[in-house]
């Protein structure tokens, strides 16, 4: 495993930092959005902007949760404890993200809310993710790893990926031209797929050559 | 909610514009931002039979929040780049099947026109509404100068082509092609609410949304209306638009405000309010943005799911 220098003295740094307060540092975006939408200073179409920067920030804490193991690989810093964090913060933006759109945009319209729900894209494919993580998110207490058995439980937690991987997707899918920001992203999280993609046929090479050689 | 049309409406004002007035105000046109403190100048107009009967979105809205993509997709790029846009000298050429074509300068065009205030509701094919007051005159007025030939019956539309001044069209990423072009029937064109606007709230338009002229059909989805015009062109055949060419399945080139037909990716039922924050009722949209009694006769017999 490569190892950057100095990666040893970051990991230890980390290692002091307690993870707990990290939630709250976690939430200060949505409070800051959340309380400038209900300040009016948004600007013009604060509901948009609001329901954006969320969505937004769920995909990057997913995001984050993904790269934790590749930067490992790659560097040696380890944000391993940090992981759980990522994923519940992603979690809880993509249901502040939802709640926007249910409440503030649709307004609890539920005839349309269900048109939309079975009939547009990019609105399955967000519901589609959100609900992959709501497992996760259930998931994410040490008993329930004892509970579920590790093997099991890293089995159920690599939905993270496709559910990382629908999100990107319905960024894309509902802007109007090709704009650079939701490719970056998309082109992100395929490198990641592609990482982990190529971490499972390694480890399988090896176990195949560990059958053969025994 | 629209007052109802009759000449007997358009009571005068005692807005008429003086030949003096007229004058200023196109002069004020074209060197408002010279005047001294870099104020607006405010330009005279008649109130018209053909506003609405709504409360026009904050000026701040209007001007801070638009889609040009010339300077960039965000919503916020027109304001922060379009200040760097040259506007005077500015002319428009006119050519086609017209008996009078040429270049025609701004102030050409602007003159003789009798200005007016058209309060219009603009809705936007993303899903969402703002109401602007402006300033303006009928298409008509200038088609009918340039005598539009025997054959002609389509106008096509051409806005400024200037990567120097606009950064949209400069750069590796290409959001679409350009110069943006648009296009009207003869018989929409002609039609007394499709205006030029030269201004909104009484001041002359803000670069952002299409100084120094623009079109506005208010019936159709916002970015048939296009900013910024250089050429106007009348010809025999339905001419290229821009999102037409970019994505033909989902902007048609009639792109009628229509709850009933939705953009394939989402709903246009209903839209929301630009400005109200963030608990604004959504709006029920209209057929043909409320203009339905004006304008539904030219579109009688047509199947608008297919012509969309
Ligand atoms: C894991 C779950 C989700 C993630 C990570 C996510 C992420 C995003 C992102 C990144 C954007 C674009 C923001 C921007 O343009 O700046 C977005 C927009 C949006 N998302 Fe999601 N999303 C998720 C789930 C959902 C769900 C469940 C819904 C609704 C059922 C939804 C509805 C929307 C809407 C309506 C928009 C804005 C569309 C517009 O511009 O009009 N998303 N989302």
């Amino acid at each position: 495993m490569p190892v950057m220098q100095g990666a040893g003295t970051i990991n230890q740094a980390l290692r002091r930092l307690p993870t707990g307060p990290g939630y709250l540092v976690g939430l200060v975006p949505a409070a800051y959005w959340i309380t400038l939408a209900f300040q009016n200073r948004l600007g013009a179409d604060p509901v948009r902007t609001l329901e954006h920067e969320l969505g937004i920030i769920a995909l990057q804490f997913l995001v984050a949760a993904l790269a934790v193991t590749p930067l490992r690989e790659l560097t040696g810093v380890s944000f391993l404890r940090f992981r759980r964090m990522f994923g519940l913060l992603a979690f809880a933006y993509a249901i502040l993200h939802f709640t926007t759109w249910l409440v503030l945009d649709r307004q609890l319209d539920w005839p349309r809310i269900l048109a939309d729900l079975v009939k547009r894209p990019y609105i399955i494919l967000g519901m589609t993710a959100l609900l992959m993580l709501i497992p996760l998110a259930a998931t994410s207490f040490d008993r329930a790893v004892r509970w579920l058995g590790g093997a099991r439980w890293r089995r159920l937690h690599r939905l993270a990926y496709p559910a990382t991987a629908l999100a990107a997707v319905h960024f894309i899918w509902l802007v109007k031209t090709w704009p650079l920001e939701p490719l970056l992203y998309a082109a992100v999280v395929a490198l990641l797929l592609a990482w982990r993609a190529r971490g499972a046929v390694f480890s399988r090479r090896r176990r195949i050559r560990g059958q053969r050689a025994a | 909610m629209r007052r109802k049309l009759g000449y007997a409406d358009v009571t005068p004002k005692n807005l008429y514009l003086s030949r003096r007035t007229l004058m200023a105000g196109a002069a004020g046109l074209a060197a408002g931002a010279l005047l001294p403190g870099g104020a607006l100048a405010r330009i005279a107009a008649e109130a018209s039979p053909y506003s609405i009967d709504a409360t026009p979105t904050a000026y701040e809205d209007i001007t801070s929040y638009n889609n040009f993509y010339e300077f960039g997709v965000d919503k916020g790029d027109p304001k922060a780049h379009a200040g760097a846009l040259t506007t005077e000298p500015w002319s428009v050429v006119i050519d086609g099947l017209v008996g009078r074509p040429g270049t025609y300068p701004l102030e050409d065009l602007v003159a003789p026109a009798r200005l007016e205030e058209r309060i219009y509701r603009l809705r936007c094919v993303e899903g969402w509404s703002m109401v602007i007051p402006w300033i303006g005159f009928p298409l008509a007025d200038v088609l009918s100068r340039a005598e539009p030939g025997s054959g002609a019956r389509y106008v096509a539309f051409e806005t400024l082509m200037r990567p120097e001044e606009m950064p949209g069209q400069r750069g590796f990423f290409q959001p679409l092609d350009w110069p943006y072009v648009e296009g009207l029937r003869l018989d929409e064109a002609m039609h007394p609410l499709t205006i030029l606007a030269t201004g909104l709230y009484g001041e002359e338009l803000p670069n952002q949304n299409g100084a120094p002229l623009r079109l506005v059909v208010p019936w159709k989805y916002g970015f048939k209306s296009i900013k910024s015009i250089v050429r106007i062109t009348l010809t025999a055949d339905q001419p290229p638009t821009t999102w037409n060419l970019q994505n033909p399945r989902e902007y048609g080139f009639y792109s009628n405000v229509n709850p009933a037909v939705d953009h394939p990716r989402w709903s246009q039922a209903t839209e929301r309010v630009i400005g109200g924050g963030i608990f604004a009722p959504r709006r029920e949209t209209e057929l043909f943005n409320g203009y339905a009694e004006e304008v539904g006769h030219l579109y009688a017999g047509m199947d608008l799911t297919v012509h969309y």
